[in-house]
Protein backbone atom coordinates (compact mmCIF):
# COMPACT_ATOMS: atom_id res chain seq x y z
CA UNK A 1 0.00 0.00 0.00
CA UNK A 2 1.63 3.13 -1.23
CA UNK A 3 0.67 6.38 0.38
CA UNK A 4 -2.03 8.36 -1.39
CA UNK A 5 -1.19 10.95 -3.87
CA UNK A 6 -2.38 13.93 -2.42
CA UNK A 7 -0.30 12.99 0.99
CA UNK A 8 3.31 13.69 2.14
CA UNK A 9 3.96 11.94 5.39
CA UNK A 10 6.51 13.69 7.31
CA UNK A 11 8.67 11.37 10.28
CA UNK A 12 10.24 13.14 12.46
CA UNK A 13 12.79 10.77 14.40
CA UNK A 14 15.42 10.90 17.08
CA UNK A 15 17.72 11.18 14.39
CA UNK A 16 16.32 13.35 11.76
CA UNK A 17 13.37 13.86 9.77
CA UNK A 18 12.15 11.16 6.88
CA UNK A 19 9.96 12.34 4.25
CA UNK A 20 8.02 9.46 2.50
CA UNK A 21 5.12 9.91 -0.65
CA UNK A 22 3.23 7.92 -3.09
CA UNK A 23 6.65 7.16 -4.60
CA UNK A 24 7.80 4.87 -1.80
CA UNK A 25 11.08 6.47 -2.11
CA UNK A 26 12.19 7.67 1.98
CA UNK A 27 14.15 11.09 1.75
CA UNK A 28 16.19 12.50 4.78
CA UNK A 29 16.02 16.36 4.51
CA UNK A 30 17.23 16.36 8.46
CA UNK A 31 19.90 14.53 9.12
CA UNK A 32 23.85 15.10 10.75
CA UNK A 33 22.87 13.91 14.45
CA UNK A 34 19.36 16.38 14.68
CA UNK A 35 16.53 14.82 16.05
CA UNK A 36 13.02 16.00 15.25
CA UNK A 37 11.06 15.52 17.80
CA UNK A 38 7.94 18.03 16.26
CA UNK A 39 6.69 18.45 12.58
CA UNK A 40 3.96 20.38 11.39
CA UNK A 41 2.69 20.86 7.85
CA UNK A 42 1.04 24.55 7.78
CA UNK A 43 -1.55 24.78 5.07
CA UNK A 44 -2.09 28.08 4.91
CA UNK A 45 1.06 28.91 3.41
CA UNK A 46 2.11 24.81 2.88
CA UNK A 47 5.18 25.31 4.71
CA UNK A 48 6.77 22.11 6.74
CA UNK A 49 8.18 23.40 9.97
CA UNK A 50 10.41 21.20 12.59
CA UNK A 51 11.83 21.36 15.82
CA UNK A 52 15.42 20.26 15.37
CA UNK A 53 17.25 19.51 18.11
CA UNK A 54 21.08 19.18 17.68
CA UNK A 55 22.37 16.68 20.51
CA UNK A 56 25.36 19.38 20.71
CA UNK A 57 24.09 22.73 19.22
CA UNK A 58 20.66 23.73 20.67
CA UNK A 59 17.27 23.69 19.37
CA UNK A 60 14.95 25.69 16.90
CA UNK A 61 12.10 25.44 14.26
CA UNK A 62 13.26 25.30 10.72
CA UNK A 63 11.40 25.36 7.82
CA UNK A 64 10.74 24.63 4.24
CA UNK A 65 8.29 26.05 1.67
CA UNK A 66 9.24 23.58 -1.23
CA UNK A 67 7.99 20.45 0.28
CA UNK A 68 11.32 19.83 2.05
CA UNK A 69 13.98 19.77 -0.03
CA UNK A 70 15.60 23.10 0.68
CA UNK A 71 15.28 23.71 5.06
CA UNK A 72 15.93 27.63 6.38
CA UNK A 73 17.80 28.04 9.48
CA UNK A 74 17.60 30.97 11.02
CA UNK A 75 20.77 32.62 11.80
CA UNK A 76 20.91 32.20 15.60
CA UNK A 77 18.47 29.67 16.95
CA UNK A 78 14.62 31.38 17.52
CA UNK A 79 13.61 29.39 19.92
CA UNK A 80 15.87 30.93 23.28
CA UNK A 81 14.09 31.94 26.46
CA UNK A 82 14.34 35.30 27.15
CA UNK A 83 17.47 36.74 29.47
CA UNK A 84 15.46 37.64 32.69
CA UNK A 85 14.35 33.88 32.73
CA UNK A 86 17.16 31.39 33.72
CA UNK A 87 16.56 28.79 31.80
CA UNK A 88 17.34 26.85 28.35
CA UNK A 89 15.59 25.22 26.32
CA UNK A 90 16.21 21.50 25.78
CA UNK A 91 13.58 20.47 23.00
CA UNK A 92 10.41 21.79 20.74
CA UNK A 93 7.93 19.29 22.08
CA UNK A 94 5.19 20.15 19.89
CA UNK A 95 4.67 23.00 16.53
CA UNK A 96 1.03 23.93 16.20
CA UNK A 97 0.20 26.14 13.52
CA UNK A 98 -2.85 29.13 14.44
CA UNK A 99 -6.27 29.05 12.96
CA UNK A 100 -7.17 30.45 9.42
CA UNK A 101 -8.00 33.71 10.69
CA UNK A 102 -4.02 34.64 11.97
CA UNK A 103 -1.75 33.25 8.87
CA UNK A 104 1.27 34.00 10.85
CA UNK A 105 0.79 32.40 13.91
CA UNK A 106 2.64 29.47 15.31
CA UNK A 107 2.49 27.83 18.67
CA UNK A 108 5.38 25.65 19.81
CA UNK A 109 5.55 24.27 22.89
CA UNK A 110 8.76 23.26 24.54
CA UNK A 111 10.79 21.29 27.54
CA UNK A 112 10.83 22.89 30.12
CA UNK A 113 7.34 23.47 29.67
CA UNK A 114 6.91 27.21 28.04
CA UNK A 115 4.74 28.05 25.41
CA UNK A 116 6.21 29.92 22.55
CA UNK A 117 4.66 31.73 19.85
CA UNK A 118 5.52 33.44 16.46
CA UNK A 119 3.37 36.18 14.68
CA UNK A 120 5.61 36.01 11.27
CA UNK A 121 5.15 32.42 10.30
CA UNK A 122 7.71 30.79 12.39
CA UNK A 123 10.57 32.69 11.90
CA UNK A 124 10.99 34.72 15.25
CA UNK A 125 9.16 33.47 18.67
CA UNK A 126 8.90 35.01 21.49
CA UNK A 127 7.50 33.15 25.22
CA UNK A 128 4.27 33.42 26.38
CA UNK A 129 4.71 35.18 29.57
CA UNK A 130 0.96 34.46 31.35
CA UNK A 131 1.78 30.31 31.34
CA UNK A 132 5.17 31.17 31.90
CA UNK A 133 4.39 33.48 35.07
CA UNK A 134 1.42 31.32 36.25
CA UNK A 135 1.89 30.19 40.20
CA UNK A 136 1.73 26.78 39.56
CA UNK A 137 4.48 26.60 36.98
CA UNK A 138 7.39 26.40 39.33
CA UNK A 139 5.70 23.16 41.13
CA UNK A 140 5.53 21.63 37.58
CA UNK A 141 7.39 18.03 37.89
CA UNK A 142 9.27 16.63 34.82
CA UNK A 143 8.11 12.90 33.75
CA UNK A 144 10.04 10.05 32.68
CA UNK A 145 10.29 11.97 28.99
CA UNK A 146 11.27 15.37 30.68
CA UNK A 147 8.82 18.66 31.65
CA UNK A 148 7.18 19.37 28.18
CA UNK A 149 4.50 21.31 27.16
CA UNK A 150 3.50 18.90 24.36
CA UNK A 151 0.34 19.41 23.46
CA UNK A 152 -1.16 22.80 21.92
CA UNK A 153 -4.47 23.33 20.56
CA UNK A 154 -6.08 26.62 19.37
CA UNK A 155 -9.79 26.86 18.59
CA UNK A 156 -10.70 27.19 14.47
CA UNK A 157 -13.60 29.54 16.29
CA UNK A 158 -11.64 32.06 18.62
CA UNK A 159 -8.13 32.20 18.46
CA UNK A 160 -7.63 33.49 21.59
CA UNK A 161 -8.56 30.34 23.22
CA UNK A 162 -5.82 28.03 23.27
CA UNK A 163 -5.57 24.56 25.52
CA UNK A 164 -2.43 23.28 26.44
CA UNK A 165 -1.37 20.06 27.95
CA UNK A 166 2.06 19.69 29.97
CA UNK A 167 3.67 16.45 31.72
CA UNK A 168 3.25 17.22 34.36
CA UNK A 169 1.06 20.13 35.31
CA UNK A 170 -2.11 19.11 33.22
CA UNK A 171 -4.37 20.79 30.54
CA UNK A 172 -4.20 24.73 31.32
CA UNK A 173 -6.68 26.88 29.07
CA UNK A 174 -6.82 30.31 28.28
CA UNK A 175 -9.52 32.44 26.81
CA UNK A 176 -7.27 35.42 26.37
CA UNK A 177 -4.65 34.76 23.71
CA UNK A 178 -2.42 33.35 26.66
CA UNK A 179 -2.57 36.51 29.04
CA UNK A 180 -3.80 34.56 31.39
CA UNK A 181 -4.50 30.66 32.06
CA UNK A 182 -6.46 28.23 34.53
CA UNK A 183 -5.99 24.82 35.20
CA UNK A 184 -8.51 22.44 33.29
CA UNK A 185 -7.77 18.74 35.41
CA UNK A 186 -11.57 17.47 37.13
CA UNK A 187 -11.73 14.37 37.09
CA UNK A 188 -8.76 13.34 35.88
CA UNK A 189 -6.83 10.96 37.91
CA UNK A 190 -2.98 11.37 39.27
CA UNK A 191 -2.45 7.54 40.36
CA UNK A 192 1.11 8.37 41.29
CA UNK A 193 -0.27 10.63 44.15
CA UNK A 194 -1.32 9.56 47.50
CA UNK A 195 -4.95 8.03 47.62
CA UNK A 196 -6.52 10.96 49.08
CA UNK A 197 -5.17 13.42 46.34
CA UNK A 198 -5.48 11.20 43.46
CA UNK A 199 -7.90 14.11 41.91
CA UNK A 200 -5.98 17.16 42.19
CA UNK A 201 -6.31 20.71 40.69
CA UNK A 202 -3.19 20.71 38.63
CA UNK A 203 0.18 18.22 38.27
CA UNK A 204 -1.32 15.31 36.24
CA UNK A 205 1.05 13.77 33.66
CA UNK A 206 -1.48 14.12 30.34
CA UNK A 207 0.03 12.20 27.81
CA UNK A 208 -2.35 13.70 24.70
CA UNK A 209 -4.89 15.73 23.77
CA UNK A 210 -7.40 15.51 20.64
CA UNK A 211 -10.19 17.34 19.69
CA UNK A 212 -13.37 16.33 18.15
CA UNK A 213 -14.08 16.51 14.27
CA UNK A 214 -17.25 18.72 14.96
CA UNK A 215 -17.91 19.05 17.93
CA UNK A 216 -15.17 21.86 18.83
CA UNK A 217 -15.85 21.76 23.04
CA UNK A 218 -15.46 18.01 23.01
CA UNK A 219 -11.71 16.56 23.69
CA UNK A 220 -10.27 13.26 23.74
CA UNK A 221 -7.41 12.84 26.24
CA UNK A 222 -4.80 9.96 26.78
CA UNK A 223 -4.02 10.42 30.90
CA UNK A 224 -0.89 8.41 32.05
CA UNK A 225 -3.24 5.81 33.14
CA UNK A 226 -6.89 6.57 32.02
CA UNK A 227 -8.85 7.87 28.77
CA UNK A 228 -10.83 10.53 29.25
CA UNK A 229 -13.82 12.77 27.20
CA UNK A 230 -14.61 16.22 28.19
CA UNK A 231 -17.97 18.02 26.24
CA UNK A 232 -17.18 21.22 28.17
CA UNK A 233 -14.11 22.46 26.64
CA UNK A 234 -12.00 20.78 29.39
CA UNK A 235 -13.83 22.55 32.62
CA UNK A 236 -14.78 18.56 33.52
CA UNK A 237 -13.49 14.98 32.60
CA UNK A 238 -15.36 11.52 32.23
CA UNK A 239 -13.51 8.51 32.36
CA UNK A 240 -14.02 6.83 29.09
CA UNK A 241 -11.04 3.85 29.20
CA UNK A 242 -13.66 0.98 30.01
CA UNK A 243 -13.05 -1.62 27.11
CA UNK A 244 -9.58 -1.27 26.42
CA UNK A 245 -6.32 -3.58 27.93
CA UNK A 246 -5.23 -0.84 29.04
CA UNK A 247 -5.87 2.47 30.06
CA UNK A 248 -2.41 3.78 29.64
CA UNK A 249 -0.84 5.39 26.33
CA UNK A 250 1.03 7.98 24.48
CA UNK A 251 -1.38 9.01 21.82
CA UNK A 252 -4.93 10.17 21.47
CA UNK A 253 -6.18 11.18 17.42
CA UNK A 254 -9.38 12.31 16.71
CA UNK A 255 -11.14 11.17 13.52
CA UNK A 256 -10.73 13.88 11.17
CA UNK A 257 -14.59 13.89 9.91
CA UNK A 258 -16.65 11.72 12.38
CA UNK A 259 -17.61 13.24 15.85
CA UNK A 260 -17.12 10.89 18.22
CA UNK A 261 -14.56 8.76 16.88
CA UNK A 262 -11.08 9.02 18.22
CA UNK A 263 -8.15 6.41 18.31
CA UNK A 264 -5.84 5.16 20.33
CA UNK A 265 -2.62 2.78 21.08
CA UNK A 266 -2.82 1.23 24.76
CA UNK A 267 0.48 0.69 25.98
CA UNK A 268 0.27 -2.09 28.55
CA UNK A 269 1.05 -0.12 31.65
CA UNK A 270 3.69 2.52 33.46
CA UNK A 271 6.24 -0.45 33.97
CA UNK A 272 5.62 -2.60 30.89
CA UNK A 273 5.42 -0.15 28.08
CA UNK A 274 4.05 -2.24 24.72
CA UNK A 275 1.72 -2.96 23.28
CA UNK A 276 -0.44 -5.35 25.86
CA UNK A 277 -0.04 -8.84 25.65
CA UNK A 278 2.85 -8.50 22.67
CA UNK A 279 0.03 -7.64 20.43
CA UNK A 280 -0.30 -4.60 18.07
CA UNK A 281 -3.73 -2.51 18.39
CA UNK A 282 -5.20 0.11 17.36
CA UNK A 283 -8.61 1.06 19.38
CA UNK A 284 -11.43 2.68 17.99
CA UNK A 285 -14.17 4.21 19.44
CA UNK A 286 -17.22 5.82 17.73
CA UNK A 287 -19.54 6.98 20.04
CA UNK A 288 -17.35 9.37 22.14
CA UNK A 289 -15.83 6.48 23.97
CA UNK A 290 -18.98 4.44 25.63
CA UNK A 291 -17.38 1.57 23.63
CA UNK A 292 -13.68 0.61 22.01
CA UNK A 293 -12.87 -1.75 18.93
CA UNK A 294 -9.65 -2.99 18.79
CA UNK A 295 -8.26 -2.58 14.96
CA UNK A 296 -5.42 -5.34 14.64
CA UNK A 297 -5.84 -6.42 10.53
CA UNK A 298 -2.26 -6.38 9.04
CA UNK A 299 -0.61 -5.48 12.56
CA UNK A 300 1.93 -7.98 14.04
CA UNK A 301 -0.22 -10.31 16.96
CA UNK A 302 2.59 -11.95 18.13
CA UNK A 303 5.88 -11.01 19.95
CA UNK A 304 4.80 -7.00 19.57
CA UNK A 305 6.76 -5.57 21.97
CA UNK A 306 5.88 -1.78 20.81
CA UNK A 307 5.65 1.52 22.23
CA UNK A 308 4.22 4.48 19.86
CA UNK A 309 4.78 7.90 20.96
CA UNK A 310 2.27 10.78 22.09
CA UNK A 311 3.25 12.61 18.36
CA UNK A 312 3.57 9.36 16.34
CA UNK A 313 0.19 8.87 15.74
CA UNK A 314 -1.59 10.98 13.41
CA UNK A 315 -4.16 10.99 10.35
CA UNK A 316 -4.63 12.68 7.08
CA UNK A 317 -7.46 14.78 6.28
CA UNK A 318 -9.07 12.40 3.89
CA UNK A 319 -12.45 10.59 3.68
CA UNK A 320 -11.90 7.64 4.79
CA UNK A 321 -9.25 8.78 6.99
CA UNK A 322 -5.45 7.52 6.34
CA UNK A 323 -4.10 6.64 9.89
CA UNK A 324 -0.18 6.42 10.27
CA UNK A 325 1.68 5.52 13.21
CA UNK A 326 5.44 5.05 13.64
CA UNK A 327 7.12 3.42 16.65
CA UNK A 328 10.14 3.58 18.76
CA UNK A 329 11.80 0.47 16.83
CA UNK A 330 11.16 2.37 13.73
CA UNK A 331 8.55 1.19 11.78
CA UNK A 332 5.90 3.04 10.14
CA UNK A 333 1.95 1.72 9.71
CA UNK A 334 -0.70 3.10 8.00
CA UNK A 335 -4.28 2.28 7.19
CA UNK A 336 -6.60 4.20 4.07
CA UNK A 337 -9.47 2.88 5.48
CA UNK A 338 -10.50 4.56 8.73
CA UNK A 339 -7.96 1.95 10.58
CA UNK A 340 -9.92 -1.31 9.83
CA UNK A 341 -6.83 -2.98 7.43
CA UNK A 342 -3.21 -1.81 8.13
CA UNK A 343 -0.09 -2.14 6.42
CA UNK A 344 3.67 -1.61 7.29
CA UNK A 345 4.91 1.16 5.01
CA UNK A 346 8.54 1.40 6.31
CA UNK A 347 10.72 -0.33 8.82
CA UNK A 348 14.18 0.19 9.88
CA UNK A 349 14.18 3.91 10.72
CA UNK A 350 15.14 5.65 13.73
CA UNK A 351 13.03 5.45 16.59
CA UNK A 352 10.10 7.45 15.58
CA UNK A 353 8.87 10.41 17.76
CA UNK A 354 6.50 12.40 15.46
CA UNK A 355 4.53 11.65 12.36
CA UNK A 356 2.01 14.22 10.79
CA UNK A 357 0.71 13.78 7.32
CA UNK A 358 0.52 16.95 4.88
CA UNK A 359 -2.71 16.85 2.89
CA UNK A 360 -1.44 18.22 -0.08
CA UNK A 361 -4.95 18.33 -2.52
CA UNK B 1 45.09 41.78 20.47
CA UNK B 2 44.02 38.82 18.38
CA UNK B 3 42.82 35.68 18.83
CA UNK B 4 42.29 32.31 16.75
CA UNK B 5 38.80 30.50 17.06
CA UNK B 6 38.78 27.32 15.67
CA UNK B 7 34.85 26.35 14.23
CA UNK B 8 33.70 22.52 13.90
CA UNK B 9 32.86 21.78 10.60
CA UNK B 10 29.11 20.97 11.55
CA UNK B 11 28.94 25.31 12.60
CA UNK B 12 30.80 27.06 9.33
CA UNK B 13 27.19 27.12 7.78
CA UNK B 14 27.27 29.96 10.40
CA UNK B 15 30.70 31.34 9.72
CA UNK B 16 30.66 31.77 6.29
CA UNK B 17 32.47 28.52 5.73
CA UNK B 18 35.56 29.85 7.71
CA UNK B 19 36.95 26.93 9.72
CA UNK B 20 39.49 29.39 11.64
CA UNK B 21 38.48 32.92 12.35
CA UNK B 22 40.84 35.71 13.70
CA UNK B 23 39.23 37.73 16.83
CA UNK B 24 40.22 41.16 18.26
CA UNK B 25 39.29 41.58 21.53
CA UNK B 26 40.14 43.44 24.26
CA UNK B 27 38.87 41.49 27.30
CA UNK B 28 41.52 38.84 27.98
CA UNK B 29 38.99 35.92 28.95
CA UNK B 30 37.12 33.42 27.02
CA UNK B 31 33.95 34.99 27.56
CA UNK B 32 35.90 38.03 25.93
CA UNK B 33 36.25 36.21 22.56
CA UNK B 34 32.92 34.58 22.82
CA UNK B 35 31.74 38.15 23.10
CA UNK B 36 33.56 39.72 20.21
CA UNK B 37 32.47 36.47 18.15
CA UNK B 38 29.15 37.41 18.45
CA UNK B 39 29.63 40.18 16.98
CA UNK B 40 30.65 38.83 14.04
CA UNK B 41 29.27 35.18 13.69
CA UNK B 42 25.79 35.28 16.25
CA UNK B 43 25.19 31.73 15.07
CA UNK B 44 28.43 29.87 16.39
CA UNK B 45 28.54 31.56 19.46
CA UNK B 46 24.27 30.98 20.31
CA UNK B 47 25.39 27.37 19.29
CA UNK B 48 27.83 26.97 21.11
CA UNK B 49 26.54 28.55 24.40
CA UNK B 50 22.80 28.30 25.25
CA UNK B 51 20.65 31.20 26.15
CA UNK B 52 21.87 31.62 29.24
CA UNK B 53 25.39 32.55 28.49
CA UNK B 54 26.77 28.40 29.57
CA UNK B 55 28.81 26.45 26.87
CA UNK B 56 26.38 23.66 26.02
CA UNK B 57 26.33 20.17 27.97
CA UNK B 58 27.55 18.83 24.85
CA UNK B 59 29.58 21.13 23.31
CA UNK B 60 34.12 20.97 24.72
CA UNK B 61 36.10 24.09 24.59
CA UNK B 62 39.45 23.88 24.37
CA UNK B 63 41.98 27.11 24.86
CA UNK B 64 45.64 26.67 23.97
CA UNK B 65 44.95 23.00 23.87
CA UNK B 66 43.43 22.58 27.20
CA UNK B 67 39.67 21.33 27.88
CA UNK B 68 38.12 24.62 29.91
CA UNK B 69 36.36 22.36 31.86
CA UNK B 70 39.48 20.04 32.91
CA UNK B 71 42.57 21.51 34.48
CA UNK B 72 42.09 25.05 36.04
CA UNK B 73 38.42 24.50 34.84
CA UNK B 74 38.08 28.21 34.63
CA UNK B 75 35.01 28.29 32.42
CA UNK B 76 34.31 31.24 30.43
CA UNK B 77 37.04 33.45 32.68
CA UNK B 78 39.53 31.27 31.27
CA UNK B 79 42.42 33.55 30.26
CA UNK B 80 43.64 34.25 26.54
CA UNK B 81 46.34 36.34 25.31
CA UNK B 82 47.57 37.00 21.85
CA UNK B 83 47.91 34.40 19.73
CA UNK B 84 45.52 32.15 21.41
CA UNK B 85 44.05 29.08 19.98
CA UNK B 86 40.59 28.17 20.87
CA UNK B 87 38.86 25.26 19.63
CA UNK B 88 34.85 24.76 19.63
CA UNK B 89 33.89 21.13 19.48
CA UNK B 90 31.14 18.88 19.59
CA UNK B 91 31.45 16.81 22.49
CA UNK B 92 32.33 12.51 22.46
CA UNK B 93 28.32 11.60 23.66
CA UNK B 94 25.74 10.50 22.48
CA UNK B 95 26.33 6.89 22.75
CA UNK B 96 23.12 5.87 24.03
CA UNK B 97 20.92 6.74 21.33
Amino acid sequence: MPVRPDVLLLIGTSKGLFLLDASGDLKNPIANGASVPSVAFDPRRRRMLAGKTSFFWGTGVVHSDDLGQIWTEPEAPNLRFPDDIDASIKQAWQVAPGTASQPDVIYVGVEPAALFRSTDAGETFEIVRGLWDHPHRPTWQPGGGGLCLHTVLVDERDPAKLTVAISTGGVYRSDDAGASWRASNQGIRADFMPEDQRYPEYGQCVHKVARDAEKLDTLFLQNHGGLYRSDDYGATWNDIGSGVPSDFGFPMVAHPHKSGTAYCIPNGDAFNRWTPEARCRVYRTANGGQSWEALECGLPQRDAYITVLRDAFTSDEQDPAGLYFGTRSGELYASNDDGERWELLAEHLPPILTVRAANLD
Amino acid sequence: MQVVVHVPASLRQYSGGAGKVRVECADATLAGVFDQLHAIFPGVVERALDEQGKIREHVNVFVDGESIRAGSKRGLQTPVAAGTEVWILPAVSGGSR
